[in-house]
């Protein structure tokens, strides 16, 4: 299938310098994407690129803010997610949410099903049709099972079945391969080719090269929330493209002190849980500051959980200077001196209903009390001391957590766990969703932190954040290290590849 | 090292330290709910001592505390279980198998003090078979102790039928039913106040109750914060299930009768005296001073109401209508502010 195809009719999709903002944040600048008929298109760019925002406005779960959207030639504005499924916009998920009581033909034709006279739901027709379009899918799943137990594999195809009784036009599917295996993927790129065939446009948004350039005949790099390029897939190497991917400056706000490495202090040994992580090693030492980078969903918070003991783990241990840190006990692990500042903050990281100070003292409690009596006054010295120390802007250390900005409240949830004395810190994404400036001042602490001795796990999805702050970067690939990369070798490129590619990267 | 010009250092003078409080102590006291329903007691009293007659006397303070005592005592642990957002519907249970097996050890000849102990203890079990059954096994509360309210209470008429037993030492029931010189204020409230100190101070004032509310309002945040979940939760419902058969203790010996329909439908009364007193259902908030306020405020409301000659069946519908209110009134409360500072409300979250 070549893109150069005499183009009969208008494109099925056409975005042209979409933007889109929440608050301040802004998620798209200028999102440019054209997706013929007879096409399978790949959309690709890092996390945080906009790839998501995009797909959530073609659906309509969000409405742009700026720039053309165009269906089928026509200038469109869809208001609900309904609205655009009507339209002939179907979106499969990386993991489909079905009704697992009911069976596949009833979730196929949910809240649409053919009704004959009466009233009454047409089962005869309805079966008849799930039947045929799984011929023509050239599928075998029994239309009368319930969706309980079904694989995500076959979860999806009874999504896409649904997509088809729709007629639609456009099926965007993110990240779908992300849970298949190998056989699976075959069988979906099958169905996808045998879509494109009937003429309708598919994009499909992966992290996978080897997918994307086996599968597709187009291909639109985004960063940035902006549009970068769309070339024919022959036209441009898997290179060229990780290079466009990344491509930007790595700013200089990454105030990186050089240290002294000392004594180990975090040792993770052949870390292993199930479909989470496997055979996980490494270790921390003083003084350092080791990246965990690589794409959302390789396992590095999973990781993190199971290391501080939130989680579960099969097999391996754990050890902080030596010591063994027991399974499943976050408090066993504070008292050897680990702490974790957690990948969601207002879930995990915070009590939003409670106040600035109860927050930064929960994880001391034990501490501040004498006799087992806690006093308010002793709560608030502590409180008082990381949010001066933190520059917390709060009108009263009473105020509650949950009003503050997200650089505040992350600034809380610093000075809660730095207030434990860790001897090794994890943090997880600790500059996700704010601003340039307080990002600044959180890594000039991480530093700062390590540079009095204190070893730091840093998880990151953003590279010039790893590259920036970290003296090792560890890449995670599918819940294992696929590469270790010194602060000197590690480059925007090869840290990228290793999360990419299955063969891993050079030592 | 080179510090990163940012523009965010702050200039000396604006360096100051962060107030402890943004209102007031008197403010922060006055506007909260405690004191709303403490209002609303001293209210009702004044209003009935002038009002109804016989009211003020030392003989209806002594009924009015000696009914109020079992409710009283079960809502101190009741508060912790809801506070982390479960529940115990079982302990009217508890309290009647404690009193049966009272009766029975009793009529066998075991010394009454031993036999409290036993009572004790096999609320202590039941106790931990709901706890179990929440933590270990992952049930809800809610299913748990409906499940138990009828188990317990099974075996409670099971081992007595339909009989009662009803000699018990004058020693013990006497001292139940005693005052404190002329004031009308029976000795068991000494025992009362001493619990209510114990788990005021435990809930409000201990890192094992900073760690029941943490993971009451957030139960991850709690968990990542080194909070032991589901010890937690076991201990609330252990605590509730021995203060369940000290009520059950107090009941056989006050009514001088261990039947096996004891305080069939307490735990609704003291689940309606918890919220009355300002605790959330949902878990995390309120404070034990509320909830002696509020057992205090439904059993003075009770007692005036019946000293007026209002029926039981109204005296019933003013106690729901108040408990209906009384759990609409935050939100209620909180409807309006929304209303007043719309924003905020529909904005998606940033997809980060």
């Amino acid at each position: 299938m070549s893109t150069t195809q005499t183009i009969n009719g208008p494109a099925v999709l056409e975005l042209h310098n979409v933007a889109k903002k929440f608050g301040s944040v802004v998620a798209l600048t200028s999102a440019t994407l054209t997706v013929q008929p007879n096409s399978i298109h790949a959309l690709v760019g890092e996390n945080g690129a906009g790839k998501s925002t995009v797909v959530k406005i073609v659906a309509g779960l969000y409405q742009r803010d700026g720039g053309e959207f165009l269906f089928r030639g026509e200038s469109v504005d869809f208001g609900s997610t309904a609205a655009a499924k009507q339209a002939g916009i179907a979106v499969i998920y990386q993991e489909p949410t079905l009704f697992p009581d009911l069976s596949v033909t009833e979730n196929i034709f949910m809240g649409r099903q053919p009704t004959g006279r009466f009233g009454r739901i047409d089962r005869k027709a309805m079966r008849d049709e799930a039947k045929q379009i799984f011929a023509r899918l050239a599928v075998r799943i029994d239309p009368d099972r319930p969706a309980d137990g079904l694989s995500i594999a076959d979860q999806q195809i009874i999504e896409i079945a649904k997509a088809i009784s729709l007629d639609a036009r456009l099926l965007i599917m993110d990240e779908p391969t992300a849970a298949l295996s190998g056989v699976e993927v075959e069988r979906l790129f099958a169905v996808a080719r045998s879509l494109r065939d009937e003429g309708r446009g598919l994009v499909f948004i992966s992290h996978r090269f080897n997918e994307v350039f086996a599968l597709c005949d187009t291909i639109t790099v985004m960063r940035d929330g902006a549009f970068i390029s769309t070339d024919p897939i022959d036209a441009v190497s898997e290179d060229e493209i990780v290079r466009r991917m990344v491509g930007r400056d790595v700013t200089n706000l990454f105030p990186k002190q050089e240290t002294t490495v000392g004594d180990e202090l975090l040792s993770v040994e052949n870390l292993t849980a199930t479909g989470l992580f496997h055979d996980v090693s490494f270790t921390v030492r003083a003084g350092e500051i080791v990246a965990l980078a690589g794409l959302v969903g390789a396992g590095r918070s999973e990781i993190a959980r199971a290391v501080f003991g939130v989680d579960n783990y099969e097999s391996g241990t754990v050890r902080i200077g030596g010591k063994r840190v027991p399974k499943r006990n976050p408090a066993a692990a504070m008292a050897l001196g680990l702490a974790l500042v957690p990948e969601d903050r207002r879930k995990q990281g915070l009590i939003l209903e409670s106040s600035v100070s109860r927050n930064a003292t929960l994880a001391i409690r034990k501490k501040l009390a004498s006799f087992g009596i806690i006093r308010s006054a002793s709560e608030n010295r502590s409180a008082r001391i990381w949010a001066d120390r933190l520059r917390v802007k709060t009108a009263s250390l009473d105020t509650l957590a949950g009003t503050l900005s997200g650089g505040n409240q992350q600034k809380v949830v610093l000075g809660k766990w730095l207030a434990t004395e860790p001897r090794v810190l994890i943090i997880d994404e600790p500059t996700r969703g704010i601003d340039v400036g307080t990002k600044a001042e959180v890594h000039r602490l991480t530093s700062e932190l390590a540079g009095r001795g204190m070893g730091i796990l840093m998880i990151s999805s953003e590279l010039p954040e790893v590259l920036g702050m970290a003296d090792r970067v560890l890449v995670v690939r599918e819940g294992r290290i696929t590469a270790e990369i010194s602060r000197a070798e590690a480059t925007a490129e090869n840290v990228m590849f290793a999360a990419t590619h299955a063969e891993g990267v050079a030592r | 090292m080179n510090s990163v010009e940012t523009g965010l250092e702050p200039k000396q003078a604006e360096r100051r330290a962060v107030a402890d409080y943004g209102n007031p102590v008197w403010r922060r006291w006055l506007f909260s709910r405690e004191t709303a329903v403490i209002a609303a007691l001293v209210v009702v009293v004044i209003v009935a001592s002038a009002v109804v007659p016989y009211f003020g006397t030392p003989t209806t303070l002594a009924f009015l505390l000696l009914d109020a005592t079992p409710i009283l005592l079960i809502a101190l642990p009741m508060t912790l279980v809801i506070i982390t957002g479960e529940i115990d519907l079982s302990v009217a249970s508890t309290l009647g198998l404690s009193s049966v097996i009272l009766g029975v050890l009793t009529k066998a000849g075991v010394p009454i003090e031993f036999a409290m102990v036993i009572c004790l203890l096999v609320g202590l079990l039941a106790g931990a078979i709901n706890g179990f059954l929440v933590t270990v096994v992952g049930l809800p509360s809610l299913a748990v102790t409906i499940g138990t309210l009828a188990l317990f209470r099974g075996i409670a008429v099971g081992l007595l039928g339909t009989t009662a037993i009803t000699n018990f030492p004058v020693f013990w029931q006497t001292l139940v039913q005693m005052r404190l010189g002329t004031t009308g204020i029976p000795v068991v409230m000494v025992l009362v106040i001493v619990l209510i100190i114990i788990f005021a101070v435990v809930l409000h004032f201990t890192p094992f109750g900073r760690g029941l509310v943490a993971l009451g309002l957030s139960r991850d945040t709690a968990a990542f914060s080194g909070v032991n979940v589901n010890r937690a939760k076991f201990i609330a419902f252990v605590l509730t299930g021995v203060v369940s058969a000290l009520a059950g203790i107090y009941w056989t010996l006050r009514y001088g009768s261990a039947r096996g329909d004891n305080a069939v439908g307490l735990e609704l009364s003291v689940i309606a005296a918890v919220l009355l007193g300002g605790v959330s259902i949902f878990g995390g908030k309120g404070a034990l001073h509320g909830v002696v306020a509020g057992v205090l405020l439904i059993g003075v409301l009770q007692s005036a109401l019946r000293l007026a000659n209002v029926s039981s069946d109204a005296i019933n519908i003013i106690t729901g209508v108040l408990l209906i209110v009384s759990v609409l009134s935050p939100r209620f409360l909180a409807w309006t502010k929304g209303l007043r500072s719309r924003p905020r409300a529909g904005e998606p979250h940033p997809p980060l």
